[in-house]
């Protein structure tokens, strides 16, 4: 977490910025004949056409399956264009949306889960913004993982809350570092929503006049430090888990550009290099490596998914990435123990020596994946 | 040019000067103290691109030369010391770092942006150039770069490390702490404005993310030495003039003989070091409160001259030859001098450094001295061990940092670069 940061949407570039859509979700009295009818099935996802004009897009959704599903109109980079979750088996749903020109996706997952049954929308009129759609599929695969990486989250933080609520310090201490490594890998998405992230990530140094201190580290204090759980530390464990579960269903419409994943990645090196590298980020579990290798492999994520485009612009850029994502994850291997519940020697056994070695292998990874965004927009 | 002399100061050329008092013993002697003679003031290098240029018009000193500039140059003002280790064992990436190094070098020294500038750029990016100097006059700024002992254990070249380039042996209180010692190479940056000097320090060590890391720096101010006797004679922390007779920078015999390596020094495998010098870097602690609490004689005894005018015992003006004998045994002049240590005479360049106070609210302050020389063996390394045996001045400090480089020669033209010569000995890389 930090005291200050713009959200990834500040970071939105010209050249790939996303055609602005205003979406709502209502009931709506369109007569059928305007409307796209959606059938959602177990395993199918039929749509009534596949082109229509730009302004009020209707959807007549029909779920025909045994399961709960939810319906999208996705952006071509994922983004939710609007949406209606737990439409339940046999149930009908009504879904509009303000849609301009442009390549779209209508998405049905059954179950609610994963990355669904597409069709093709094509909407018509006007003039279309031109995208490359390797960058759309790099952005789109970065929010699935996005999605993923929360997804997981969610059983690992409600374990850990169960164990606070148990009152049992050492299963909740065990638990503590793996419930947040999905957050760790996305921190700029989840930071992207401003609201999120200081519910559940702030540290008691980052609190705002008049701020309640919840989330992670109130938590890692009342463990490691005040060694005790009582009625508050059992009611912040709830709250963290339902704000959890806000990021989780928010990671869909957040606003992700190329640019802004390649400062993403960047970005989680400056978390790594303001926060970890100095043990202020877990100062009281010292589990700092295991948010340092989650952040830094958050970053590989985005990077890998914009590497062909930046390899073909900037081939010199990629091989040195190449090098420096390969000895930060050597040197952090250095580190690893079978002893510790999260896999990593506890950071307050690392000499003050280690760290500069650490500190350097993060500024020579940091300096070159600060050239990315350039090399991706060239 | 250079800094403004002062009528009061100097007569400089008032009288002919013995031979004995030009190789006189130096202000606040060697540790801290000058050792050489002067001269005059104006200055001239070979294959220069730019004028030579003084602090008042804040203008460019020429990069191009036989030897780096930075050293006979004139003394700027402030300084920005870096020492770096290798994080590299590419040694085609390493030299690339260095061409990299002296193209921004040669930019920031003449008073331009790295690379495409601060601005202006990808919105998007960061721009190349960090931008704090912008504005800025190119203030004198001069980048000197240096090749410690543990260089050579990289890249294949222990058979280049010149002999003169010793580890420097422990001297009776030394006190070191590891993370202000040692460092594979160096980058002095001096500058009339401290903000040009940091700039250029900054700039180098974001270019060397992944090849090199900063392993410790210092910053300076109040230069203690003067390469341009005409200039007022500075005064180090301890209130005592400093450098009143350094070598100055035209006087090109006593270069040749104390500070610049000639052909004839060299074995074969330090070749490449012809036109370079040898750098010795100390960062000496004084115990600034004792000090101050010490009486007026014990303090113009400690040096052997004193306080106001800076006159040698017995001697009413400050550049009157000193008599070694009418000075205590143990007084740091004396000890300093030349003709106590056989003719020994190096290049000082030391400034002023304070870093707050400590824990216990004392004063981090003292000299970073910076010292350059023909060989170390024959330099700083006999004149320190006499110094560290006997000085009085040695109650009241300690050296707590020590470094030694080898100096290059001069990066020649716009197609030469840093430690060319030797890289390109073995004809490897051209």
């Amino acid at each position: 977490m930090r005291a200050v940061r713009l959200p990834v949407v500040t970071a939105v570039a010209a050249a790939a910025a996303l055609t602005a859509v205003t979406a709502c979700t209502a009931k709506s009295d369109a007569k059928d004949g305007d409307a796209i009818q959606v059938t959602a099935a177990d395993s199918k996802c039929t749509t009534s056409t596949k082109s229509i004009p730009a302004g009020q897009v209707t959807l007549k959704i029909e779920n025909t399956g045994s399961k709960a599903t939810e319906v999208e109109i996705l952006f071509p980079d994922d983004r939710i264009v609007s949406e209606k979750e737990n439409i339940g088996p046999g149930t009908k749903y009504t879904l509009t949306a303000e849609v301009k020109a442009g390549a779209y996706e209508i998405a049905c997952r059954p179950g609610m889960k994963g990355h669904g049954v597409r069709q093709k929308l094509t909407v018509t009129g006007g003039s279309v913004a031109k995208r490359d759609p390797k960058l759309d599929a790099a952005v789109a695969a970065y929010r699935e993982y996005a999605q993923e990486q929360a997804d997981a989250t969610i059983p690992k933080v409600e374990t850990f809350a169960n164990a606070i609520k148990a009152g049992d310090l050492t299963a909740a201490k065990n638990a503590y570092a793996p419930s947040r490594v999905g957050w760790e890998a996305t921190e700029p998405i989840a930071e992207s929503f401003g609201d999120i992230d200081p519910k559940t990530d702030t540290r008691a140094d980052g609190l705002e006049k008049g701020q309640k201190w919840t989330g992670w580290h109130a938590l890692e204090k009342a463990l490691w430090q005040d060694k005790k759980l009582g009625a508050e530390q059992k009611t912040l464990a709830t709250e963290l888990v339902t704000d959890l579960k806000d990021w989780q269903k928010r990671v869909g419409k957040a606003e992700i550009t190329p640019t802004s994943m390649a400062n993403g990645a960047k970005e989680l090196l400056d978390e790594v290099a303001t926060g970890k590298i100095t043990g202020e980020e877990d100062r009281y579990s010292h589990t700092d490596l295991s948010d340092f290798k989650a952040n830094v492999d958050g970053a590989e994520k985005a990077y890998e998914l914009l590497k062909p485009v930046a390899q073909k612009n900037d081939a010199a850029l990629t091989t040195e990435l190449d090098k420096q994502f390969a000895a930060l994850n050597t040197l952090l291997d250095k580190y690893r123990s079978t002893t510790t519940s999260d896999g990593f020697v506890s950071y307050d056994k690392v000499t003050k020596d280690q760290r500069k070695e650490l500190s350097d292998g993060v500024n020579a990874l940091a300096e070159p994946l600060s050239k990315l965004a350039a090399a991706v927009v060239k | 040019m250079t800094e403004t002399p002062k009528s009061e100061t100097v007569p400089q050329k008032s009288e002919s000067p013995s031979r004995r008092s030009l190789i006189g013993w130096g202000g606040a002697g060697l540790a801290l103290g000058a050792v050489a003679a002067g001269g005059a003031v104006a200055m001239t290098r070979v294959g220069d691109d730019v004028d030579p240029a003084g602090a008042d018009t804040g203008a460019a000193v020429a990069f191009h030369g036989a030897n780096q500039a930075g050293i006979a140059t004139p003394v700027q003002d402030r300084l920005h010391f870096a020492a770096f280790d290798v994080k590299t064992d590419d040694r085609a990436e390493f030299i690339q770092m260095l061409k990299d190094w002296t193209a921004a070098a040669r930019r920031m020294t003449g008073g331009h942006a790295v690379g495409d500038g601060a601005y202006g750029g990808l919105a998007e990016a960061p721009p190349d150039d960090t931008g704090e100097a912008l504005g800025l006059k190119p203030s004198r700024l001069t980048l000197t770069i240096g090749f410690g002992p543990s260089f050579f254990d990289h890249f294949g070249l222990t058979g280049s490390r010149p002999d003169a380039l010793v580890d420097l042996p422990q001297f009776p209180g030394d006190n070191f702490d590891k993370s202000r010692t040692g460092g594979d190479l160096c980058v002095q940056a001096c500058a009339d404005d401290p903000q040009v000097a940091v700039h250029a320090i900054r700039n180098l060590a974001r270019i060397g993310f992944g090849k090199v890391a900063i392993r410790w720096s210092q910053l300076g101010f109040g230069k203690t030495s003067s390469t341009t006797p005409g200039a007022q004679t500075p005064r180090n922390l301890m209130g005592f003039k400093d450098g009143t007779r350094n070598i100055a920078g035209t006087e090109t015999d006593r270069l040749k003989k104390f500070v610049w390596v000639g052909e004839g020094d060299n074995s074969a495998n330090s070749a490449w070091m012809t036109g370079g010098s040898y750098l010795v870097a100390r960062r000496i602690r004084m115990n600034i409160e004792t000090w101050d609490r010490t009486s007026l004689q014990e303090q113009e005894d400690v040096f052997g001259r004193d306080k106001g005018e800076g006159a040698a015992v017995g001697k009413a003006k400050e550049h009157d030859p000193p008599f070694l004998k009418a000075m205590k045994p143990d007084a740091h002049v004396r000890l300093a001098h030349p003709d106590t240590n056989g003719g020994v005479t190096i290049l000082r360049r030391g400034y002023s450094f304070t870093d707050g106070t400590d824990g216990l609210g004392r004063l981090d302050a003292g000299l970073f001295f910076l010292a350059y020389q023909r060989d170390v063996r024959k330099g700083f390394i006999p004149l320190q061990r006499r110094l560290s045996a006997t000085d009085a001045l040695n109650e009241y400090i300690q050296h707590v940092g020590s470094a030694v480089f080898a100096v290059p020669p001069g990066v020649r033209d716009k197609d030469d670069w840093w430690g060319s010569t030797l890289f390109s000995k073995d004809a490897k890389e051209s």
